[in-house]
C-alpha cells in the first residue's frame, strides 16, 4: 500500500495526550484495521481476552470474530494461516505472545513468509505482520525473555523493527500493516506500561529509516529498542560531566538505515552500539563492520559494542540485572571511547 | 478360610499404604502452591507462577506408580509434579527467590525447575516442548537396556501443537516405553477446550497414533493410580505407550493466585469443581473405610506445614547467585 501518512512531528507538549506502550500499539492496530478491510488478528487468546498483554483490549468488541481470532496453540499453523491468507490478499496480523516461541514456527516466518515473493518470480506478495512481545527484565527466565532479531534481521525477505517508545509502537505497528512484506514488529516486554506523547491520527513511521533521539558532538550511540531509553539517560548523565551524546534509534533493524549513522560518525567520530541481545552475532556486529567500512577515516577508536553476555538469561534478578546492559555500562562505555583519543 | 483372610488383609494393607502415600503426595503439593501463591501475592518472588492446586491426584497418582529412576518431562505448570516426584522442598522454594542454592542454581525459577536425581527432566517454557523429551528419555531407557519408562504431562491445550503429535508418533511407531498423561483442566490459558478443539476426549488424539488410551477422573487419585499403575507396567512390559487423560480443574488462574481481568468461567464453574477437590476425596473416603483416622491425616498436613515452613526460610536465607558466575554451565567441559 502506498498511502503513506507523514508521521508527525511530536513537539515535547506537558498538556498533550499520553499513551502507554501497550495503548498506543492498540491503537495504532484499530485505526489500521478500520482503514483496510483486508486486516485482520489471529493468535492465543487475542480475541476473547484481549491478548495476555492487553494488547488486543477491546478490539473484539469493535471488529468482531471474524476479524479477531482466537486459534489454538499451534504456532506453525498460526503463521501459516498468515502466510497463506497474505499469498491471497489478506493482510493478516499473527501474534507470538513471547518472542521465544518463534521457535516452533521458524520454517513458517524464514522458510516459507520471507522466501515466497521470490519463489514465485514475484508474482505475488506476503503483507504479513508477526507482533511478539521480546526482551528481559521480568524475571521470565531462559524460555520467555530473549531478543532474537539477529535471527530475523539475517533473514533476506523478512522486516523487523523495534519500538522504543509509544509514540513509536504505534506508528511502526502501522506501517508494518500497511508494508506489503513479512514485518515483525518485535515488542518490548519491560517497556508495556511506559508512556509518552501519541498524536490520535493514524500515522505510519517509514520503515528503514533511523531517528536521531538526541543530538551530541562527542559519541554517536546507536541502540535497540529498549536501549534508546537507557542510552538517553545515559545521555542526561555524561551531559552532566560536559560530555554530548548523539543517540541513534535505528527503529526498524531490518532494513538498517545506515546513511543517518555514517552521517552522524563523520561528526563524533566514535560510536557505540548497544542492544539486549547477546553482543556475538548480534547487530552490533553488523553495525560496527558498516561502519568501518564506510567511515574509517573518521573514527578515532575502534567501535565499541554492548549487549548480554553469551548465555541464556537468567532468571534470579540479581543475574538478570547484571546481564542485561543498562544507563550505567552505557555511560561507562562512552567514557572509555573518550579515554582512547 | 484362614488363608483368604490374610489375603484380604494383605490387599487392604497394601491399598491403605497406597492411600497414604498418595494423600501425603497431594497434601505437599496443596501446601507447596499454596505458600507459593502467597509469597508471590506478597511480591517476594520474581517471575511467574503457575499453580497447580486441584490437579493434586493427577501427579501423586502417576508418580505413585513410579519409581525413582522413571523419567518424568513437565510442563509451565510442573511444581506438582516435581513435589511428587521428590524433588526436594527446600531447592525448589530456593529456585522461585531466585537463590543459588535452588534446583537450576537460581537460573531457571518456577517454569524450569529439574532434579536429574529424581528422573525429573525438567518443568518447561514451551508448551508440548517436553513430550518428544519424554520419547527420547525412553529412547535412551531401552537403548541401554534399562526397563525404567518415561512420562510425559501436559495440558489439553499442548494437544494442539506439532511436537505433541510428533512425539506421540515417534513414541508409537518406535514402540518406547512413554506414558502420555494429559491434564485436561479444561482450559489453555483463558480459551475454553472447546474453544480450541472440536474433541470432548483428548484422548481421541491417541488413535490416530495407534495408542491406547483410557480417561480417568482426574479429581480421584485412586483412579489415576489405578490408570496409570496399568499404563506403567504396560510400558515397561515392552508394549508400547499409552495415553491417559485425566478430567481436572485448576483452582487459580492461568498465572498467579487471582484474575487480573474479565473472568473466562463462572463462579459455578468454579465452585462445583472445588466441591470435588481430590484431597477432601481421599481424606473421606480414607476416613469411611477406616484406612486412617482424621487425626493422622491432621498430622500429615501439619509435618508437611512445619516441612513447607523450614524450607522457606531455607529459600530466604540462602545467598544470591554471584553476578561473576554469569557465563556457567552454558557450555559442558
Ligand atoms: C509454544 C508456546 N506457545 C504459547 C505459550 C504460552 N502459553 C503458556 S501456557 C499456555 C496454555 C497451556 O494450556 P494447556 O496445555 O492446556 O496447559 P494448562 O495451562 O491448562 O495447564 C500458553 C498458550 C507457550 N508457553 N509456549
Amino acid at each position: 500500500m502506498t498511502t503513506t501518512t507523514e508521521a508527525p512531528a511530536v513537539v515535547p507538549n506537558a498538556t498533550a495526550r499520553k499513551l502507554t506502550y501497550v495503548k498506543a500499539f492498540n491503537e495504532g492496530l484499530a485505526q489500521a484495521m478500520r482503514e483496510d478491510e483486508n486486516v485482520f488478528v489471529a493468535g492465543e487468546d487475542v480475541a476473547g481476552y484481549g491478548g495476555v498483554f492487553r494488547m488486543f483490549d477491546n478490539l473484539l468488541d469493535e471488529f468482531g470474530p471474524r476479524r479477531m481470532i482466537d486459534t489454538p496453540i499451534s504456532e506453525a499453523a498460526l503463521v501459516g494461516l498468515g502466510v497463506g491468507a497474505a499469498a491471497r490478499g489478506l493482510r493478516p496480523v499473527v501474534d507470538l505472545m513471547f518472542m521465544d516461541f518463534i521457535g516452533v514456527c521458524l520454517d513458517q516466518i524464514v522458510n516459507q513468509a520471507a522466501k515466497m515473493k521470490y519463489m514465485f518470480g514475484g508474482a505475488l506478495s506476503v503483507p504479513l505482520t508477526i507482533t511478539t512481545a521480546s526482551g528481559a527484565g521480568l524475571g521470565a527466565a531462559a524460555q520467555h525473555s530473549q531478543s532474537l532479531e539477529a535471527w530475523l534481521a539475517h533473514v533476506p525477505g523478512l522486516k523487523v523493527v523495534m519500538p522504543c517508545d509509544p509514540y513509536t509502537a504505534k506508528g511502526l505497528t502501522v506501517s508494518a500493516i500497511r508494508d506489503d512484506n513479512p514485518v515483525v514488529v518485535m515488542l518490548n516486554k519491560v517497556l508495556l506500561g511506559s508512556t509518552s506523547e501519541v498524536p490520535e491520527e493514524i500515522y505510519g513511521i517509514p520503515l528503514g529509516q533511523a531517528h536521531t533521539a538526541r543530538q551530541g558532538s562527542d559519541v554517536t550511540v546507536i541502540a535497540l529498542g529498549r536501549m534508546v531509553g537507557e542510552a538517553l539517560a545515559a545521555a542526561d548523565e555524561l551531559a552532566a560531566e560536559g560530555v554530548e551524546i548523539e543517540v541513534i534509534d535505528p527503529r526498524t533493524v531490518q532494513p538498517l538505515d545506515t546513511e543517518t549513522m555514517f552521517a552522524s560518525v563523520r561528526r563524533t567520530n566514535r560510536v557505540l552500539v548497544v542492544h539486549e541481545a547477546v553482543t556475538f552475532g548480534g547487530l552490533g556486529a553488523e553495525i560496527a563492520a558498516q561502519i568501518q567500512d564506510a567511515a574509517f577515516d573518521h573514527l578515532d577508536a575502534p567501535v565499541l559494542r554492548i549487549g548480554a553476555p553469551f548465555s541464556p538469561v537468567p532468571f534470579s534478578p540479581v543475574l538478570e540485572k547484571a546481564y542485561v546492559p543498562d544507563r550505567a555500562r552505557i555511560a561507562q562505555g562512552c567514557r572509555r571511547l573518550l579515554e582512547r583519543s | 478360610m484362614a488363608q483368604k483372610k490374610s489375603a484380604d488383609a494383605v490387599a487392604h494393607q497394601v491399598s491403605a499404604q497406597v492411600i497414604r502415600d498418595l494423600h501425603e503426595r497431594m497434601v505437599r503439593i496443596r501446601l507447596f502452591e499454596t505458600e507459593a501463591g502467597k509469597l508471590m501475592e506478597a511480591g517476594k518472588l520474581p517471575g511467574f507462577l503457575h499453580l497447580y492446586v486441584g490437579q493434586e491426584a493427577v501427579a501423586a497418582g502417576v508418580m505413585a506408580a513410579l519409581r525413582d529412576d522413571d523419567q518424568i518431562t513437565s510442563t509451565h505448570r510442573g511444581h506438582g509434579h516435581a513435589v511428587a516426584k521428590g524433588v526436594g522442598l527446600r531447592e525448589m522454594y530456593a529456585e522461585l527467590y531466585g537463590r543459588v542454592t535452588g534446583a537450576c542454581l537460581g537460573r531457571g525459577g518456577s517454569m524450569h525447575i529439574n532434579d536429574l536425581t529424581r528422573g525429573m527432566l525438567g518443568a518447561n517454557g514451551i508448551v508440548g516442548a517436553g513430550v518428544p523429551i519424554a520419547v527420547g528419555a525412553a529412547f535412551a531407557a531401552r537403548y541401554k537396556g534399562e526397563d525404567s519408562v518415561a512420562v510425559t504431562f501436559f495440558g489439553d491445550g499442548a494437544t494442539n501443537i506439532g511436537a505433541f503429535h510428533e512425539g506421540a508418533n515417534m513414541a508409537a511407531i518406535l514402540g518406547l516405553p512413554v506414558v502420555f498423561v494429559c491434564e485436561n483442566n479444561g482450559y489453555a490459558e483463558f480459551t475454553p477446550q472447546s474453544g480450541h478443539m472440536l474433541l470432548t476426549d483428548v484422548a481421541d488424539r491417541a488413535a490416530a497414533y495407534g495408542m491406547p488410551s483410557v480417561i480417568v477422573d482426574g479429581m480421584d487419585a485412586l483412579a489415576v493410580h489405578r490408570a496409570a499403575a496399568d499404563a506403567v507396567e504396560r510400558a515397561r512390559s515392552g508394549a508400547g505407550p499409552m495415553m491417559i487423560e485425566a478430567k481436572t480443574y485448576r483452582f487459580f488462574d492461568h498465572q498467579g493466585v487471582k484474575g487480573l481481568r474479565h473472568p473466562y468461567r463462572s463462579d459455578e464453574e468454579v465452585a462445583e469443581w472445588k466441591a470435588r477437590d481430590p484431597i477432601d476425596l481421599l481424606e473421606t473416603r480414607a476416613v469411611a473405610d477406616g484406612t486412617a483416622t482424621r487425626a493422622e491425616l491432621d498430622d500429615v498436613w501439619q509435618r508437611t506445614r512445619d516441612e513447607i515452613a523450614e524450607a522457606i526460610a531455607y529459600a530466604e536465607t540462602s545467598p544470591l547467585p554471584d553476578p561473576a558466575d554469569l557465563l556457567l554451565n552454558v557450555y559442558s567441559g
